[in-house]
């Protein structure tokens, strides 16, 4: 609007103040939180000048390597088999007349979603601490499988979408073409689905990466992942250096946000 | 002209597909019939919903029948997957892969019947130089326009030299003046190929131009199938009739029939004479069809006597919209002569003079 | 030889079975590490408690049950109301309604700023949503403890600023857990929000001023009325993990606020009560499961007005 004096459809009172409220609010504690990892000072209240040193000190904490590693193992492993079981799922779940089931296998699929994660949580706690005792196992595979489960549901959700969104014709067209079945799950639905199964895949990584619930309760001892590691460290008096690997943390999470961003939005 | 009587290429036999269950159950195909011959342009032509393209998924292989039989040159195709049928499609949206160039879209048949990379490269050149698209070979098909995906449609559906091509309203994306052109590439390439196309259509014009035979389809049924003269002037009934063109039905008393032409009866009292549809069974009082422009107003005279109610200048012609004295309305159109109005005016009285068989007796 | 109907079902057979073993690898997965472990925590519920946490299997007692609302005098026996986990569950309610309604009091003009940004620079905005929205839960926990404890952001500006000369202890209590949730689920409410009212068809806000209504009628019986389901939606996506919160009342609670979540949590650590934990869970899960059956009515009821 050129002039202030048109009369703008669609503005309401006070909306924008409340909405650039929002986003300063939004905003802030990152910023506060990106501020204090800069503190060259060792204390959390005083502000002694700008340095890197915290990055560097959480860089070399041993700890912080492990969980920092053992995080991306399991979410490489989680996110791997979530997309996987989810991408097969979504192909025997769209695109076709409802059958018997089908209604079971979405709430089934998307189970993990409705149930508060403290309670999946104490109920892995319970299954898996007997599991232990039985078989005498108490390996990385209880986190993996426990991330996997409520991996799926999110992996699913975009690869869905996409197969939903893609011309049925065009398998229509490849079978009128000779392709047989699987020719044409290989040369066209799979090329077609790729950018689909790769969001996918990257929001279960992300997913599995900031878990911290049902990882605090079915990890064994010196199974620390990064989010359970900081947990740790909330409790006691803190330094700036839970600051770095947080700001670390959310830089990665932000790329990857960004870039599911871009390939969710891909045509082919 | 029809095509020289040849072998059937496609033998449908006693058809039926339904869909859905019990209550809800539909026939989109109702025990339909048909011969298509090698080497002709067969058209079925219908509204939405008639059953035309389900009967041209069926022959596909894309859906199965529920009852009867599809032959293709003598053998039994109906259990055959897509795949493995000579016969391929060209779809109403399409379909072109869009994450393959416009070369690799007309290749994909022939790569997927496993033939040698040159034989494949070859026939797409051979392909893109039939539909005249040589330069676009490596674009991508969201890269091109409407007119040259359709073309690329064609060309992959020909590409694998199938015996028959079913194209599924493959114009009706294109504006009216690129639907013209694609008219008369569509007849050249069935020409130069010799393949056998079954078109499928909702638009009278595109089927009238365009092929050897129509059949003309409502809920399920197949209705007529003739050349287009068989359907415009000789329609079997009176959905035909209505269907293609426009026509005027009067109710009529059909006397005795001699060498296929009747002496019919109308209500005014007139007597006329009239073709008969194949298939008719006498009886008490049928239906006559009589196409507007077949009829002329005149002052005096005529067989039909009434008076004007409206008159329509369109240009070519006019619409004399006329209300019959023995009850109804009939329509007259005129072909307009430079500088001479029709004359009519609203209210004046007139008669309506019917050219010679120019009626036809209905079958239903 | 066989029918051509024959062919038909067969076909449609097959393709289900291939159907059921394409989706039998999440369906397992999901079992064995989510479903299937709820049943054993409902059996865990009625069996009697273990001397150092688990349970003593196959004895049967339905004392966690009796635990979650009353308690047992040690001295006299008698039954009173166990007036601790029923002030836990009040604060959990309490705390998650409040979240919802601050956060449907700023996420709403916010959805609607967005919808009514050009179309180019909305994509900036719902981007500038979905960050936060995507970042570690803890890590917003953790950042809004920089901003609310003794030496944060609030309150060193508000003593510069000489409105305070104390800081104002909010860490470990109710409201520090409200600045938390609200802060950590706003994105669950302006997604859905904004979802809706980029559907909304602006010539209706028109055809209203036409009809001589006042902005703030506009509002409120159109605009609202037309996003209701976005409504609904993110409130129910608001108030749901807010009730099952459980990492922001233990960082920003620190123990001495706590909600169901970490009750729940207590009883399978120092309580060693797992029937009560168990119990506590089922129940907290049969409250989720009641908002989320009023949000499938309510989304019903609206789909069938619009539709």
């Amino acid at each position: 609007m050129a002039s202030g004096r048109t009369f703008d459809l669609r503005s309401q009172p006070a909306f924008s103040f409340v909405a650039l409220f929002t986003f300063f609010m939004l905003y802030l504690p990152i910023a506060a939180l990106v501020m204090y990892a800069f503190n060259a000072g060792s204390s959390m209240a005083v502000w002694e000048g700008v340095s890197l040193r915290w990055f560097y000190e959480a860089a070399g904490n041993e700890r912080v390597q492990e969980a920092a590693l053992r995080s991306a193992v399991i979410a490489m492993f989680a996110a791997l088999t979530a997309t996987v079981a989810a991408t097969m799922a979504a192909i025997a779940t769209t695109r076709t007349r409802p059958y018997r089931g089908l209604t079971f296998k979405y709430a089934f699929i998307n189970q993990p979603l409705m149930v508060p994660e403290i309670v999946t949580a104490v109920a892995l706690l319970i299954v898996f601490s007997r599991i232990k005792v039985w078989t005498g196992y108490s390996g990385l595979g209880y986190l993996v499988a426990a991330h996997s489960a409520f991996c799926i549901p999110f992996a699913y959700l975009p690869i869905r979408a996409r197969l939903e969104n893609m011309d049925l014709s065009l398998e229509t067209a490849a079978a009128d073409l000779y392709a047989t079945k699987w020719q044409a799950f290989s040369h066209v639905t799979l090329p077609l689905l790729r950018p689909g199964i790769i969001a996918g895949f990257m929001l279960a990584f992300v997913i599995s990466l900031d878990d911290v619930v049902i990882t605090e309760f079915v990890k064994s001892g010196g199974q620390d992942t990064l989010p359970t590691y900081m947990l740790g460290q909330l409790r006691r008096e803190t330094t700036p250096e839970i600051n770095a690997i947080a700001v670390a943390f959310l830089l990665f999470s932000v790329v990857l946000v960004t870039a599911f961003f871009f390939v969710n939005r891909r045509k082919v | 002209m029809p095509a020289a009587p040849g072998r059937n290429a496609i033998e449908v036999r006693s058809v039926s597909k339904l869909f859905g269950t019990g209550e809800a159950q539909v026939a989109a195909l109702d025990n339909v019939s048909v011969a298509i011959r090698e080497n002709e342009f067969f058209t079925l032509l219908g509204p939405s919903g008639c059953g035309k393209t389900t009967l041209l998924r069926l022959i596909a292989g894309f859906d199965y029948p529920t009852e009867g039989e599809i032959l293709l040159y003598g053998q039994d195709i109906a259990p055959l997957p897509p795949f493995k049928r000579p016969v391929n499609t060209v779809f109403q949206s399409y379909a072109l892969f869009p994450h393959m160039t416009v070369g690799q879209n007309i290749g994909f048949g022939l790569e997927m019947l496993g033939k040698p990379k040159a034989e494949v490269e070859a026939r797409v050149s051979a392909m893109l130089k039939l539909v005249r698209m040589e330069a676009l070979k490596d674009r991508r098909t969201s890269q091109i326009s409407g007119g040259q995906q359709q073309r690329v449609a064609l060309a992959r559906a020909l590409a694998p030299q199938p015996k028959v091509l079913l194209l599924d309203e493959p114009l009706s994306a294109l504006d009216y003046k690129l639907r013209k052109e694609m008219q008369i590439e569509l007849k050249r390439l069935q020409n130069e190929t010799g393949i056998t196309f079954i078109f499928v259509t909702h638009d009278q014009e595109e089927a009238l131009t365009m092929s050897d035979r129509i059949a003309v389809m409502s809920s399920g049924r197949i209705l007529q199938v003739g050349s287009p003269w068989d359907i415009y002037d000789r329609p079997a009934e009176r959905f035909v009739a209505d269907f293609i063109g426009d026509s005027n039905f009067l109710p009529a008393a059909v006397g005795a029939i001699e060498n296929g032409i009747a002496r019919v009866k109308l209500l005014s009292g007139a007597e006329i004479s009239a073709t008969v549809a194949e298939g008719y069974q006498p009886k008490a009082e049928a239906t006559v069809a009589i196409r507007p422009e077949h009829t002329t107003a005149v002052r005096t005279g005529g067989q039909l006597p009434g008076s004007v109610e409206n008159v329509v200048y369109l240009g070519t012609d006019t619409h004399i919209h006329i209300k019959l004295d023995s009850g109804g309305n009939f329509t007259v159109r005129q072909q307009n002569m430079r500088s001479q109005s029709c004359g009519f005016e609203v209210g004046e009285r007139v008669g309506i003079q019917i050219a010679a068989n120019a009626a036809q007796v209905l079958k239903d | 030889m066989t029918s051509a109907a024959e062919i038909v079902t067969q076909v449609e057979r097959d393709d289900v079975r291939a159907r059921w073993l394409l989706s039998a690898p999440a369906l397992l997965i999901i079992f064995f590490a989510a479903i299937g472990p709820l049943f054993v925590m409902l059996a865990y519920s009625v069996m009697v408690k273990g001397d150092y946490g688990d349970v003593r299997f196959g004895e049967l007692s339905l004392d966690g049950w009796f635990s979650v609302l009353f308690q047992r005098d040690i001295f006299d026996d008698t039954i009173g109301l166990a007036d601790a986990h029923l002030s836990i569950f009040w604060r959990s309610v309490k705390l998650s309604l409040i979240t919802t309604l601050v956060t449907l009091a700023l996420g709403f003009p916010t959805a609607y700023f967005i919808a009514t940004r050009p179309p180019h620079t909305r994509e900036v905005w719902v981007f500038l949503v979905t960050i936060p929205f995507w970042t570690n839960l803890l890590i917003r926990t953790f950042a809004m403890q920089e901003v609310i404890r003794n030496e944060g952001i609030l309150n060193t500006l508000m003593i510069r600023l000489g409105v305070i000369d104390q800081p104002i202890q909010l860490m470990y209590t109710d409201a520090a857990i409200l600045f938390g949730m609200v802060y950590v689920y706003l994105p669950l409410m302006v997604l859905p929000l904004y979802a809706s009212m980029e559907k909304l068809d602006f010539r209706l806000v028109e055809a209203g001023y036409d009809l001589y209504a006042t902005r703030l009628r506009v509002l409120w019986r159109i605009i609202i009325p037309l996003v209701r389901p976005g409504i609904v939606a993110g409130s129910i996506l608001v108030f749901i993990p807010s009730l099952g919160a459980y990492v922001i009342p233990r960082v920003l609670g620190g123990g001495k606020s706590m909600m169901l979540g970490n009750l729940i949590e207590l009883q399978f650590g120092a309580g060693r009560n797992w029937p009560l934990g168990a119990a506590i869970s089922i129940t907290l899960m049969a409250m989720v499961m009641l908002a989320l059956l009023v949000y499938v009515r309510n989304a019903a009821r609206s789909g069938a007005q619009h539709g």
